[in-house]
């Protein structure tokens, strides 16, 4: 499928600010299931830093923006033609040893209602196990956009039992860590709408190290796999670690930071072919 | 009753080291120790030296109590020393390079891959990274004990940021200006050339993309850190700029600091701070010491950072036992300095050691530092013993055991006259083009009679280390 992305980040800010660095994965991933047809990113009036592929298979690009500004927007276009694989990461070049993915952060810190969703996991039959742990998380948790926020770690989400697919992601996360499987957090693109319409569709899921198999996407917000539908960005422990941007500005004086609004447009389309 | 090597006294008498002190030691009445002692106070107060050693915390404005007896070495003795350090830290940035690319270690069933890669200290943000010439930890701390005329063993070993290489050069500052005629009448080797070599070192790790000579800065977290002194004191003997995270700035592919002058290019930054400070945008996003950008420039080859990040991973307790492998492993050799034995908690059969035993053991916690946290057995009340036994059942992977060593004795000055107090050691090696160490290091001497922990928050003192010319 050929899939052409239109992703705008809009900040603005209050006051002007001294300056922005941001640290981008807005690249898509290198593997067999996806390739890029041309691809850009641009920061209105910034500079393109070091660019360096990490350890992860990420590229990761960073800009700085010298002040004073009050706006900056991000600007990310392009075309991949990408393949259904059924969520296997076929073919990604990375180093980082999978057990490195076995430890919490403080927003996939397991709770006794995470632990008791892990027992779910069966080790004999792990590529089983893994899709059971991906169907409770879908059942444990509905999607009710507003109910949590950015913030929002697993444990409280799985309390809650509503919440978005970064939610979704970080208890799947969660469970599968507590269960030994090396599990992480993925950012990307959503192409949703079966007309092929242009629509929101900045999307997380998580990918599981599966004996036998390698990294497997799921994405428990769509009780699926990842097939030529998505377009994967690059991973991290958990949805802070992975961000496609993460950026910060310098407000000028020292009377604090300059409060911030963000505004996200991202249309993605399948293209005729 | 253990026995303990006492370096001065031995059956046999004075042990040859020691010789050029028996005569000072005895020409020291009570009144004259005590006006000596005040006037050491003094000069320390006077220079602001009044930080914990090796961040343990505590009152920042305490002074760390200062021995005036020195504690010697022989030339052969600090030779051997020396092979045995250099050698650890050439084992030990080799561990750390391979970790973070292939892992052959770790592939050759050398050392467990969970123990490595599940470590916290463990970063995978900084895989793939070959640092500038190789060197992940720039220097190396390395804790040594003694309990016998040639017996020496490693402690732990300190990749990150060992501090408290102030104390060992005020130390020696502080004996020339109240004995010179010691330092007349007896041959020492100096070691005033460490800022220099520090220095020299940082300069030899400048990253790729640094043309000409490179500027190196000492980024600390700031004023209200325990070990603040010891940074100006470093910049100050070095002459390089101190900055704090809010000096530095990045800018396209480089790390820049602000000066009068404008903005200058840093080349090489020898921080003082933990990784999880060191950029907002790659580790702890709540951070205000760091500078944000800074992994990237780092990972881009803009800039150097010493200790390279992801070095703390050699400094765990439980990664510790397995540095004799790592200098077979990687340099074919045999180790010249000995490891204490430990028992790994984590294994079943250890634990079960441990926990028979724990009455005449240390256990330590594998994160733990600064004399925290950790259970002296024959020290402790059989309460104390149970309580702790309760921490380690809880989560065992957190702790290992080792014997309690007979620690070596020096002659101290105590209330009473002198006396023999258990010492440690902590040379500084210096790792970038080329490996060396300056010959000394820090002794911390337990002041408490009988006590063998020599951490300053637990009563502890320094004392000026010498390395006579034989």
């Amino acid at each position: 499928m050929l899939l052409s992305v239109d992703h705008v980040t809009h900040y603005t800010y209050d006051r002007p600010v001294r300056g922005v660095v941001q640290s981008h994965r807005l690249t898509p991933s290198r593997f067999d299931g996806q390739r890029v047809v041309d691809w850009g990113v641009t920061v209105t009036g910034g500079v393109m830093g070091g660019t360096f592929r990490d350890g992860a298979g990420d590229v990761v690009q960073s800009w700085t923006v010298a002040g004073p500004v009050t706006e900056i927007s991000v600007h990310v276009k392009g075309q991949v033609e990408t393949r259904d694989l059924a969520g296997v990461l076929k073919g990604h070049r990375e180093s980082v040893p999978p057990l490195a993915y076995l430890r919490h952060t403080a927003a996939t810190q397991p709770d006794p209602a995470i632990a008791d969703l892990a027992r779910l996991y069966t080790p004999n039959d792990a590529l089983g196990g893994a899709h059971a742990l991906s169907a409770a998380v879908s059942d444990a948790i509905a999607y009710a956009p507003g109910a949590t926020h950015g913030a929002t770690t697993a444990a409280q989400a799985l309390a809650l039992g509503m919440g978005v697919c970064q939610d979704h992601a970080q208890v799947l996360i969660a469970a599968a860590r507590v269960a030994g499987l090396p599990a992480r957090y993925v950012s990307g693109y959503l192409q949703a709408n079966a007309d092929g319409a242009p629509h929101e569709a900045a999307h997380a899921w998580a990918e599981l190290c599966v004996q036998g198999f390698g990294w497997i996407g799921f994405d428990p917000a769509n009780r699926c796999c990842p097939d030529a539908r998505y377009i994967r960005l690059g991973s991290g422990l958990d949805a802070t670690d992975a961000a496609p941007i993460r950026g910060i500005s310098r407000a000028a004086g020292s009377t604090g930071a300059a409060s911030e609004n963000l505004s996200v447009t991202v249309a993605i389309a399948a293209q005729e072919q | 009753m253990t026995s303990y090597f006492n370096e001065m006294y031995q059956a046999g008498g004075l042990r040859a080291p020691y010789r050029g002190l028996e005569p000072w030691a005895a020409d020291m009445p009570a009144d004259k120790r005590r006006a000596k002692q005040a006037e050491a106070e003094a000069l320390f107060r006077r220079i602001g030296i009044t930080f914990a050693v090796y961040g343990e915390g505590g009152d920042p404005d305490r002074l760390i109590p200062f021995d005036m007896f020195p504690r010697v070495f022989t030339g052969g003795e600090w030779a051997k020393l020396e092979r045995g350090i250099k050698q650890r830290a050439r084992a030990l940035n080799a561990f750390l390079v391979d970790v973070y690319a292939r892992g052959e270690i770790v592939r050759a069933g050398r050392i467990p891959a969970e123990l490595v890669y599940k470590n916290a200290a463990y970063e995978k943000a900084v895989v793939g990274i070959i640092p500038p010439k190789g060197v992940y930890s720039h220097i190396v701390g390395v804790d040594i004990v003694r309990t016998g005329p040639t017996d020496f063993y490693v402690l732990e070993d300190n990749c990150r940021t060992p501090s408290g290489v102030s104390y060992m050069l005020e130390s020696r500052e502080m004996m020339m200006r109240m004995f010179p005629d010691l330092f007349r009448e007896n041959r020492i080797e100096p070691i005033d050339s460490y800022p220099d070599k520090l220095r020299r070192t940082l300069a030899s790790v400048a990253p790729p993309k640094c043309k000409g000579a490179p500027t190196v800065v000492i980024l600390t977290p700031g004023h209200f850190n325990s070990a603040y002194y010891e940074h100006s004191f470093l910049a100050d003997l070095m002459g390089v700029e101190l900055v704090e995270g809010q000096d530095l700035f990045v800018d396209g592919e480089f790390c820049y600091m602000r000066t009068t002058e404008g903005p200058k290019r840093v080349d090489v930054i020898y921080r003082r701070l933990d990784d999880e400070f060191l950029d907002p945008l790659c580790f702890n996003p709540a951070s205000m010491l760091g500078v944000a950008g800074l992994m990237d420039v780092y990972r881009s080859g803009g800039v150097a950072i010493c200790s390279a990040p992801g070095a703390g991973v050699a400094d765990d307790k439980a990664v510790y036992t397995y540095v004799p492998e790592m200098v077979r492993f990687y340099l074919g050799e045999e180790p010249i300095l000995s490891n204490v034995p430990t028992w790994k908690c984590a294994d079943q059969d250890d634990l079960n050691y441990v926990s028979e035993h724990l009455a005449d053991l240390v256990v330590k916690e594998v994160h733990g530092s600064g004399g925290y946290g950790m259970l002296v057995g024959p020290k402790s009340t059989r309460a104390e013993v149970e309580e702790f036994r309760a921490r380690i059942l809880a989560n065992p992977a957190n702790y290992i055991a080792q014997p309690t060593l007979a620690l070596s004795t020096t002659p101290t000055f105590v209330d009473e006259g002198i006396a023999p107090r258990h010492v440690d050691l902590r040379p500084y090696c210096l790792v970038g083009e080329k490996i060396e160490l300056v010959p000394g290091g820090l002794t911390r001497v337990a002041l408490r009679e009988g006590s063998l922990v020599v951490n300053s928050s637990q009563g502890g003192g320094v004392k000026d280390t010498w390395v006579l010319v034989d």
